[in-house]
Formats: C-alpha cells, structure tokens, sequence
C-alpha cells in the first residue's frame, strides 16, 4: 500500500500552505515582535494578549467566526467582494488568512523572547556608533535574535501542517485547494479506512517528533552560548 | 431511623435494575438529533425511563463503540455502520431495523433563488453548491446521484464544496458562503413547508433511499430502558414525529 495519489495531493498542498503562510508570518510578524519589545505603551497588554489569542480558543471559535467574517454578508467578505476578489472560505487564499491568524502567536512570541532577552545594552552600544535605527534593527537586532526567527520558522511551519479544525470549518474539502493532510486523514477516520489514515497519521507523528527534537537541541545549544531562543 | 427503613433502603438498593425507571445511552446520527429530542422527551413520559442522547457524525461513533464507548443503542445515519458493528459482534443479534427513511432538499438562504422545478440547478446561476461529502454521508452520496439523474454532475463538479456532514454543508449554506446545497429535508422542514429560505424537495426516485438503521448494541443488552426505547422507535406516536420532521417511516414489519 503506501500514499494513494490523493494523498500526495494533499501533501503538497499542506507543504505549500505551510511554506506560504511561514514566510508571510515572518514578515508580519517580526514588526508585530519588535513592536512589543520597545514599546511602553499602555496597549502593549491587550495587543500581547490578541496575538496570544489563538493559543486559547478552539478551532470550532475561530473557524466559525472566520467563516462567517469571510462570507458574503461579514466584514472580510464584504472588503474582498469589493475588491473583485469574491469571498475566501473554500479558496486557497482562504486557508492562507485563517492559517496566519491561527499560527500567529506561535511566531510573533519566539521572536519577541529573543528580541527581549538582547536587554538594551546592544542597542545603546549601536547608537553610541552612530547607527540608525534601521541599521541597528537590521545589523544588531536580527542576527542576535536569530535563534528566535528559526523557533518562529519552524513552529509556523509545523503549526500550519498540524491545522485542523480552521481548515474543516472554512475549507470545504476541496482536492489539491483545500484539502490538507489532517482533512485527508479524518476522510479516511471517517470512512472507516483505517489502512490508509495509519499511513498519513503515522507520517504525521514522525514530522511532529522529528521537527520538534531538531528544534529542542537547536535551542540547547543556543542557551549553552547563551542566547536564548524563545521556546 | 429505626432498623426496619434501614433494611428497606437496602432491599430497594437490591432490586434489579430492570424494575426501576431506567437510563440509556443512546448515540444518534446528527441529521436525527432534531427529531430524537422530541421522541426522548415523550419516550420518558410513556415509560419512565430516561435517554440520554450524544450526537454526532456515524463513523466516530463507529469507531468509538468498536472500542469500548458505552452505548447501548445507535441510531445511525446509514445501514453500513450498523451491519459493519454486526460483523464486529458489538450488535445484539436481530435488532438492526431501519427506523427512518431520509428525503434530500436543495435549499438556499435565498428566497428567490429555487423554484420548483430547481431550474437554478441548469442555469448554473451560482458559484458554490454545498453538499455532505459522499465518501462519509449518505447524504452526499444521495446528493451526487440526483445530480447523475438529472445529467449536472460533470457540469456542476467544479462548483461543489463538501461539509464533513449534512449540518456542515447546512451551515455553509446558511451562512451564504454557497448560494445553494443539498441537505437534509429535516434540517429545513417545519410544519409541511420550508422553514426559511427557499428550497426543492429532491423527488425520492433521483437517488437510492437513505435508509438509516438502529441496532441494540450488545452493553444494552441487559438493559430494560434501551429495549424499550427500540420498542417505542417503532411505535404510532414515534413515526408521527419521525415524519412531522421530513422523514418518511418504513413500512411496517410483520
């Protein structure tokens, strides 16, 4: 037996979704970090505590709202309908939005550790060297953090393949557009094909544990040099 | 209290299980929970006992009684899931009966959108057309049959989304996200009429009948309340309520 062609389809769309949403939450989500480490303003709490959000709600809340936010009588749907973009829900874009909301704190809090743990002393060194602050950002800031950014890569990544219950509400199981591998899984749950989920899920076991052991002794042997890495 | 009320409390704790107004435990397909309610309610005032209802998709509760969930009745969304438990042996032997005969609908949360004649279906003035997808709900299968009846399902396959089950493809209906979907007549159905919204009864000749079985599973066996619950499935008054929600009943056996 093995993977029918149905499941590579799957695979590589969770590959691509993943791979998608990974780079744009980076790009989101370091200002959103960066933000948060040199801010005093009183908004820090609740902006901390909006990006953590996903961390505490079921699937079934977010997928529910985003279902009905995206839809053609909610706010989202309406901007994109505007747009000429017609509505997210059963679309791949629409996989994409909903991923980076629900994978959000899983980036933005790696690399706001690690921005925090550099404390103040490399930043006022810069300045006292006349750098800017972009050049402080980009020469300083970013390369010690870099333990950071590779926790925040790889758990967007691996956080995004492990989505489900989003993806089930919003998805509308479509091969090769919207069916990812967990969908493809509970299809085969489902159908009482066991034979054949035990090969996805199995794949799915071995990811999660190879991901998060890669990432368990990166991060060791980041503190042992001292930086810290977030998680 | 004296030594006689103690020896009568203790002589009550004593008597079987069968002779007080008992519980079951009953797992109802989701497209049933509607209806279900309604027959606990009147099952506990003509007999006592009391049922005890979770709902959910069959193949989860498939695969739960298959590993030890402690059900004693299942009322399934097809016939497949309780002749598999037959085979498992986890169904007490001769107690498979279909106790409900789905009808399909194709429903819009528009009003104007369906006619009679569902001429939307030809003219192709939609983008989304939801249904339960056909691998796990007879209700989808049901729904791609009627399409392969009426000679739309190549036309219309680019256009379809799939709930896991017949509530999912209700609520991406009902919250516009597809203009139109097949779902179960007892989801829209009050009262002889369509609830909301508008909507085609699907004629029962389209597609082959949903018939949806129950089965005595075998941790009910001993259990007085989960016969009598499959005895009054069976009765005039259940059927009436079975039928009140857009079901249709089978013909009587024997």
């Amino acid at each position: 037996m093995g993977f029918s062609d149905a499941d590579l389809t799957a695979i590589w769309l969770t590959v691509k979704l993943a791979s998608v949403v990974t780079i744009l939450l980076l790009i989101i989500g370091t200002p959103i970090a960066w933000w948060l480490t040199r801010t005093r303003s009183k908004w820090k709490g609740p902006v901390n505590a909006v990006v953590a959000l996903p961390l505490i709600l079921p699937p079934s809340v977010l997928g529910f709202y985003l279902l009905v936010a995206m839809g053609p009588n909610g706010p989202l749907g309406a901007l994109t309908q505007s747009l000429g973009l017609g509505t997210l829900p059963f679309t791949f874009a629409g996989l994409v939005v909903a991923s980076i909301i629900y994978s959000l704190p899983f980036v933005v809090q790696p690399i706001h550790n690690a921005m925090e743990a550099l404390g103040r002393q490399p930043l006022e060194v810069a300045a006292t060297l006349r750098a800017g602050p972009w050049d402080t950002f980009f020469h300083v800031v970013l390369p010690l953090a870099k333990p950071g950014f590779i926790s925040a890569a790889v758990l967007g990544f691996a956080h995004t393949v492990g989505e489900f219950g989003v993806v089930l509400m919003i998805g509308g199981n479509i091969p090769g557009e919207t069916k990812v591998i967990s969908e493809q899984i509970y299809d085969h749950d489902e159908a009482l094909d066991y034979a054949q989920a035990h090969w996805l899920a199995g794949a799915m076991v071995v990811f999660a544990f190879v991901v998060l052991a890669v990432l368990y002794s990166f991060n060791r042997r980041g503190s042992q040099t001292g930086v810290v890495g977030g998680y | 209290m004296n030594v006689k009320h103690w020896t009568t409390c203790a002589l009550l704790l004593l008597l079987p299980a069968s002779l007080q107004a008992g519980e079951v435990s009953v797992a109802v397909a989701a497209n049933f929970s509607a209806p279900m309610k309604v027959i606990a309610e009147q099952f506990q005032v003509a007999t006592g006992h009391r049922a005890i209802l979770s709902f959910g998709s069959s193949g989860k509760f498939y695969a739960q009684i298959k590993n030890g969930a402690p059900y004693q009745v299942f009322l399934s969304a097809d016939q497949a899931k309780p002749q598999a438990l037959a085979n498992d042996g986890m169904v007490v032997s001769g107690s498979r009966f279909t106790y409900a005969l789905g009808a399909l609908a194709l429903w819009s949360a528009d009003k104007n959108l369906i006619d009679e004649s569902a001429a939307v279906l030809k003219t192709g003035n939609f983008r989304k057309l939801a249904i339960a997808n056909p691998r796990l709900a007879p209700y989808g299968n049901a729904a791609l049959e009627t399409l392969d009846a009426l000679g739309l399902r190549t036309a219309l396959s680019a256009s379809l989304v799939r709930g896991e089950n017949i509530a999912q493809a209700y609520q991406f209906v009902g919250s516009g996200n597809a203009e139109l979907g097949f779902v179960a007549l007892s989801q829209v159905w009050q009262d002889g009429e369509i609830r909301q919204g508008s909507g085609w009864k699907v004629p029962g000749d389209l597609h082959s009948p949903i018939r949806q079985d129950a089965v005595l599973l075998l941790k009910g066996r001993r259990s007085a309340a989960a016969g009598a619950l499959l005895a009054f499935l069976k009765s005039e008054q259940a059927r009436d309520v079975i039928k009140r929600f857009g079901y249709r009943t089978p013909e009587r056996q024997g």
